[in-house]
């Protein structure tokens, strides 16, 4: 179908997979972290701030190396599971996703850190003085009043996630079905002077993308129209 | 305001200085040489070689995927001098009328079996369907010369099918020895070369039959844009020389079988 292979499809299925997994995952994991970061007085926070960032510094191969050294099993984490007889993460999709999760960590942390500094805690006061739990508190003061940085957060990295080549390579080794994902196909396409497959792989990965993220800013337009009346 | 603009019409100059300092010495660059990767050792030892030969001589090497070069020669890169870890990609070069002269074949590869947690000197093809190897890393066939070499011999050998499930690619045979040194792959069919590299030094390994498979022809081209420099043919004919055939055989080359 629209001269894509099979094997094209499932390394777009795999892709898609993977980013709205590893952005879910994040986006939860990460609440909490920029949440302490926007809020703490503590000095280690530059520290773990300056953390946060080092995925930015490495080259994607690099991190997907030391990653396949840390999940195989021979390392700290792969070795911990095999021994409790799981198996380690090296070439598997699970592999991948803590390792698109660890790449997209920035640009994930970030956005939600300054929208809850812009924030303040004057909106929760205000809420627990009106008696809202803390569960309720997060849903309808927190969560809407960052939407602006959720979504950034979310969007970049989704975004991310799909053009995520060289950690992904190295972590997953290429297995068709399991870990190739489309960017991997696209390079091992245009590697092959396939130029034809990696055209029309390329524009389909870029089409979804497009479609998708034009979605999700309609979607926060809508509610943008909804959250100012009163 | 007279200041401000005193001041961006200096950091104009300045600008403007640099680039022309920059052009200036674009006129006397140095020859390149752009060789792959997996050249990577032995192409170090040739050129310094080459430099004490020829102490005026001005040269120098860069690496990367053979393909990558090549692409980049196509579309103007600055180098004098290809060396591919096959023959194709010189010769589309050639084709593309982007060689001066013709493909000279230069050294032959070989490929081995290596793991990081036993000897796989006493081991055979036909052993990598044991359950203790449970990923076999490769360089990616589809592109890859070393890796398309290891695919023929795995099915010279009738191994293909019972092999493919544990298979991993690399994107080169670099990655492919990578994926084996982290452990994360019990064993990888790789090229001998790479066994001579210095943090090598002392593996064992098993060197894999070469009637297998296809030879593992390496070639190498004077691009057009070094088709005029003295130092780029004095290269090439170094690389006829016993000196430089000598240094090849020790990085675990073989002579091309011959025209």
């Amino acid at each position: 179908m629209l001269g894509l292979t099979s094997s094209d499809w499932e390394a777009l299925r795999l892709t898609l997979r993977l980013a709205l997994i590893s952005t879910g995952l994040l986006l939860v994991l990460c609440l909490p972290l920029a949440w302490w970061l926007a809020h703490t007085q503590r000095r280690i926070k530059v520290v773990i701030e300056a953390l946060v960032a080092l995925p930015l510094v490495l080259p994607p191969t690099v991190i997907g190396f030391y990653l396949l050294i840390l999940l195989g099993p021979r390392g700290v984490v792969g070795g911990t599971l095999e021994r409790l007889g799981v198996g380690h993460l090296a070439f598997t999709f699970t592999g991948l996703v803590i390792g698109s999760m660890i790449y997209s960590l920035p640009f994930v942390v970030q956005p939600l850190q300054n929208a809850f500094q812009a924030m303040g805690r004057r909106p929760l006061e205000v809420a627990a003085t009106l008696r809202a739990g803390p569960f309720d508190r997060l849903l309808s003061v927190v969560l809407p009043l960052s939407r602006q940085g959720l979504l950034t957060a979310a969007v970049l990295s989704f975004a991310h996630t799909l053009g995520e080549f060289g950690v992904l390579l190295m972590i997953g080794g290429g297995i068709p079905g399991q870990t190739q994902v489309a960017s991997i196909a696209i390079y091992s396409h245009v590697e092959a002077l396939d130029y034809a497959s990696a055209h029309r792989l390329s524009l389909f990965l870029m089409l979804v993308a497009f479609t998708l993220l034009t979605c999700i800013y309609a979607l926060n337009r809508r509610f943008k129209v909804v959250g100012v009346m009163p | 305001m007279q200041a401000i603009f005193k001041r961006l019409l200096m950091s104009v100059a300045a600008l403007g200085m640099s680039l022309a300092l920059t052009m200036a010495q674009a006129e006397q660059e140095p020859t390149r040489i752009a060789a792959a990767a997996s050249l990577r050792a032995v192409m170090d030892e040739l050129v310094a070689t080459y430099r004490t030969q020829h102490p005026a001589a001005s040269l120098e090497a860069v690496y990367g995927a053979s393909g990558s070069l090549r692409a980049q020669i196509e579309n103007g890169a600055p180098f004098d001098l290809f060396f591919s870890a096959d023959m194709a990609f010189p010769q589309a070069l050639e084709a593309g009328g982007h060689a001066a002269g013709d493909v000279t074949p230069y050294a032959e590869g070989r490929l081995v079996l290596w793991s990081e947690d036993i000897d796989a000197s006493t081991l055979t093809l036909g052993e990598l369907a044991d359950a203790r190897f449970r990923r076999i890393a490769i360089a990616n066939p589809r592109h890859a010369p070393y890796g398309a070499r290891a695919e023929e011999a795995l099915r010279a050998s009738g191994l293909w099918q019972t092999l493919e499930p544990k298979l991993v690619f690399g994107e080169n045979i670099g990655q492919a020895l990578q994926m084996v040194h982290s452990g994360a792959a019990n064993v990888g069919i790789l090229a001998l070369a790479q066994m001579h590299a210095s943090s090598m030094r002392g593996s064992t390994f098993h060197l894999i039959d070469s009637s297998l498979h296809q030879p593992l022809e390496n070639g190498f081209i004077i691009t057009r844009r070094g088709g005029d420099d003295p130092t780029a043919r004095g290269f090439a004919d170094f690389m006829q020389s016993p000196e430089a055939q000598r240094i090849l055989e020790a990085y675990g080359f073989s002579m091309p079988r011959g025209d």
